[in-house]
């Protein structure tokens, strides 16, 4: 069930200059209704010219300490004031909100009969949604890989706790850490072979993901961004063309297999 | 415990908070937050005789206090209302109202007479100003003879409730209210969004996909309230007032401006339960000012 629901700010983490992690206590109810992939709607409050609420993923659903994370990416006023959060302060969110990635069942069909062996790709604040999916897979048995890319090392965004998680192989546009390039010049794309790709990130880096999958003829979904106003499927302004005609992200995604999208590629 | 009942012509509302076409849905998208039935009457999605895939991404913009939209009426026709939602929302318990809209009087006709034969669909709202689509809406909301031509050929179609909501877009919107009530409309709503453009600065374009689109929100509340005030003074049927409505004391103002009913649109993007709330707010608001009923109120501002 979705809710309106006011958490507490236990933890403002900086994470390099233009990102924070935002650690919100919430309920074991609310906890449990959260699903990888799965969104937020966040109130604004204080941002002169911040009217509508914001879309933010579920990066993580701490059990041991009781909490909801967003990971924020300040690119503008919206964010930026998210950015001013303290400890004390209370976030109002609706939640949650959209599909969320495939469930185990869906990876097993996906891997044909085989051990799943799910590729999670990420780039820039992308790798927001991912870092939950992949703990949820983890204690599921299911072993994520991550393959994560940003310009340059400074602007990796959970590192390590991400390789706390899993096997990550990282690419970077300047060479600064991992292999210099795009994700989809990782050499762990040409040396084996994933069962199914789950990728969030900028447009063009997941059109390109999308490509090799295809081409590669293995399962993959992405998760869009499109502006939302209401997040809850009234609006109709967050569509995105389908082989079923416009339909809402916020409702009928995020995540959507590519051979839903009518992406040329 | 005041009385909130208030009547829009013969449909009766147990409380004047209504929700805004476009922006509610179905209602069910929000059954997770208010109890329907304590809302005095849900306005669904905009209805059209054919199904229409709406304009392209993107479709809004967010602006000061308020937003731009132009969704373009994205609907999968009367027909699919009838047999797959109506189903679904005959059984709320409170007024389930539809919003009709075409692109031509025949159009129009149809499409409220095949909402005229559900049995509990009490009322259609007439969208005759819709900023968004080139074919329809506002073309005949921005004239006199535009806007009688569609409601005299409804009303031969249709003997419910039947409310025409009003574009702001037009310099006498006076004239429209009276050219509609003159055709037989029960009641006027208004008012439908204000055309307005935003500009992407980095990109030197314009951030809609069809360019222009329908500004909503607190934003738009004084434009709103005035045409409402000046319409409730010049007809003689019941007027529903709604534009930028956030808050019990915005409700409040819109009743004194003389609107029997108010919707609330926007603002359900920014509390999916604002509706409930200021209905409640409402009840508190008139035993706050020793008021017995809402009727005590509407229509007061000089
Ligand atoms: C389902 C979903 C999940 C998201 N998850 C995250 C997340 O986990 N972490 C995170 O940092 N961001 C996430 N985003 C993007 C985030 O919503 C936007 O960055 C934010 O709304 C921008 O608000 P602002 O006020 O800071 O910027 P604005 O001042 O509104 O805009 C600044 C810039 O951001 C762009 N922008 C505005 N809205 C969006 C949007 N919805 N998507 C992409 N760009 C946008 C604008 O075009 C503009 O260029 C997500 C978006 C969606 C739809
Ligand atoms: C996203 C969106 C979609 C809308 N769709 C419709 C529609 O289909 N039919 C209609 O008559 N009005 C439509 N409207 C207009 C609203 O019903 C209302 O007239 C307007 O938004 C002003 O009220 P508000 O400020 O409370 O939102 C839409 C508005 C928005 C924001
Ligand atoms: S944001 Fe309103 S329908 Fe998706």
């Amino acid at each position: 069930m979705k809710s309106v629901a006011d958490l507490r700010v236990n933890a403002v983490e900086r994470k390099g200059d233009k990102a924070v992690l935002l650690r919100l206590a919430a309920s074991a109810e609310l906890r449990s209704e959260c699903r990888p992939g799965q969104f937020v709607q966040v109130r604004v409050d204080g941002a002169k010219d911040t009217f509508l609420r914001r879309p933010i993923s579920i990066h993580h659903v701490d059990e041991e300490r009781g909490e909801i994370w967003l990971l924020v990416q300040m690119v503008g006023e919206g964010t930026r004031q998210l950015g001013c959060l303290k400890e004390g302060d209370t976030l109002n969110l609706v939640m949650p909100l959209g599909n969320g990635f495939s469930d185990v069942e869906t990876l097993r069909q996906k891997a044909g009969g085989k051990e799943p062996r799910p590729l999670l790709v990420g780039g820039g604040v992308g790798v927001a949604p991912l870092y939950y999916y992949g703990a949820w897979l983890k204690r599921r048995g299911i072993e994520p890989t991550f393959l994560l890319g940003a310009r340059s090392k400074t602007l990796l965004l959970q590192l390590e706790e991400f390789e706390a998680l899993g096997r990550v192989c990282v690419t970077t546009e300047d060479g600064s850490y991992g292999e210099r390039g795009f994700v989809t010049q990782h050499s762990v794309l040409a040396g084996e072979r994933f069962t199914s790709i789950h990728v969030c990130g900028p447009g063009p880096m997941m059109k390109a993901v999308a490509r090799y999958a295809k081409t590669e003829g293995i399962a993959c979904e992405v998760s869009l961004e499109n502006m939302m106003a209401c997040g809850l499927g009234a609006c109709l302004c967050c569509v995105e063309k389908t082989v079923k005609g416009n339909v809402c992200v916020c409702t009928e995604g995020p995540v959507f297999d590519i051979n839903e999208l009518t992406w040329q590629i | 415990m005041a009385d909130l009942t208030t009547n829009i012509g013969a449909l009766r509302l147990k409380n004047p908070v209504m929700t805004a076409s476009g922006t509610f849905g179905y209602g069910i998208e929000f059954s997770d937050f208010v109890r329907l039935e304590d809302i005095g009457g849900i306005i669904v999605k905009g209805t059209t005789l054919h199904p229409r895939q709406g304009n392209d991404y993107p479709r809004m913009a967010e602006t000061a206090g308020g937003m731009l939209n132009c969704v373009g009426l994205q609907n999968k026709g009367v027909d699919y209302f009838c047999e797959k939602i109506y189903p679904e929302v005959c059984g709320i318990g409170t007024n389930v109202i539809v919003n009709v809209s075409g692109s031509s009087p025949e159009d129009y006709a149809e499409c409220a007479a095949r909402i005229g034969a559900l049995e509990r669909i009490p009322a259609i709202e007439l969208n005759i100003s819709c900023p968004n689509v080139k074919d329809g809406g506002m073309a005949f909301g921005v004239t006199c003879e535009g806007a009688a031509s569609v409601v005299k050929a409804v009303r031969k179609a249709y003997n419910k409730t039947l409310i025409v909501k009003l574009s702001p877009n037009v310099t006498d919107i006076v004239s429209i209210a009276k050219a509609v009530e003159a055709e037989g409309a029960d009641a006027v709503s208004l008012i439908n969004t204000l055309m307005g453009t935003a500009i992407d600065i980095e990109k030197r374009r314009r951030m809609l996909s069809i360019g222009t689109g329908g500004l909503s929100g607190p934003c738009v509340k004084p434009v709103a309230l005035r045409m409402v005030w000046q319409v409730a003074h010049a007809v003689d049927i019941p007027v529903v007032g709604l534009g930028g409505i956030s808050t019990t004391e915005d409700a409040v103002e819109f009743l004194m401006a003389g609107a029997c009913a108010v919707e609330i649109g926007t603002a359900n993007f920014i509390d999916p339960a604002v509706t409930v709330k200021v209905a409640k707010g409402l009840d508190a608001w008139l035993d706050a000012h020793s008021c017995k009923s809402v009727g005590e109120i509407i229509g007061v501002a000089e």
